[in-house]
């Protein structure tokens, strides 16, 4: 059994590397895909420590997660579409609207 | 010895695949390299035996989100290009600075050898309490987290609501 410091060294990197993204990419659908990344090392945390813990909870944790995601895409894929028809753009740079 | 070599093919699969989602210019490429991250994370449940998880990952995610994503990527165009001009003053310099200082601070922690990543993790692991098979995780799922499930659905309803209403949305001449 690999122990589980290993799949969250491997949880940790996947989280990190989408934080970079978040931080570099100006494309909103690239710096959505970094979202999902982290979202996914951190339910891979979940379900190493649900298992070492020997606790069921960690998948049922998981499963919510993947629902609140799946939502979450929706709605930020139609606003990303709405503010391209918009704008013609999806580098969030060019929307400064809301600066006061 | 089997979950070893699978966890070393999964874990390169899956930061190769994170890494293009960042550096490729274009968004097709980045959206392969989720996919590729999102199947082998799915191996990586199975190898911890989280079944149905597994399942719902690559049926939710490798599946609908993916399409949705493709989806979008085909609507408002692959070859959008980005500009590389810093409109926030030394940008890169900050989170260079800044993921330099997370890893420093994780390697830290990790050789110094102090830090326990799971508390408990010393006690004896029992395959059979935490295998993911449809009916474990759906007990805790309809009887302790019910309410939880019963939300999950009104957000669901609620999203789907608000993308019909952000579809449709009208031109406003500016």
């Amino acid at each position: 059994m690999v122990a589980a410091s290993w799949y969250m060294g491997l949880a940790a990197a996947l989280f990190m590397i989408g934080a970079l993204g978040m931080l570099l990419r100006r494309n909103a659908l690239v710096m959505f895909m970094c979202i999902e990344l982290m979202l996914n090392a951190v339910n891979l945390t979940l379900i190493s420590a649900g298992r070492v813990l020997n606790d069921i909870n960690g998948q049922v944790a998981v499963f919510f997660i993947l629902v609140v995601a799946a939502a979450e895409v929706v709605v930020g894929l139609a606003i990303i579409v709405a503010i391209f028809r918009r704008r013609a753009t999806a580098s969030v740079d060019e929307l400064s609207e809301l600066r006061g | 010895m089997v979950e070893a070599v699978l966890f070393v093919m999964m874990a390169l699969s899956a930061l190769a695949g994170a890494v293009t989602v960042v550096v490729a210019r274009n968004t097709v490429y980045s959206a392969m390299g989720l996919l590729a991250t999102l199947f082998s994370v799915a191996v990586l449940y199975v190898v911890q035996l989280a079944h149905l998880v597994a399942a719902v990952q690559v049926i939710v995610y490798a599946g609908a989100v993916m399409t949705l994503f493709l989806f979008v990527i085909m609507l408002i165009g692959v070859d959008l290009s980005e500009d590389l001009d810093e409109h926030l003053p030394r940008q890169r310099l900050w989170v260079g600075g800044l993921a330099g200082l997370v890893v420093a601070l994780a390697a830290i922690v990790t050789l110094s050898g102090e830090f326990v990543w799971v508390p408990a993790a010393t006690a004896q692991t029992n395959p059979e309490s935490t295998n993911g098979t449809v009916q474990a995780v759906a007990v805790p799922l309809f009887t302790e987290w019910v309410l939880a499930f019963e939300a999950t659905a009104l957000l669901l309803t609620i999203a789907a609501a608000g993308a019909i209403a952000l579809a449709h949305f009208r031109r406003v001449r500016v």
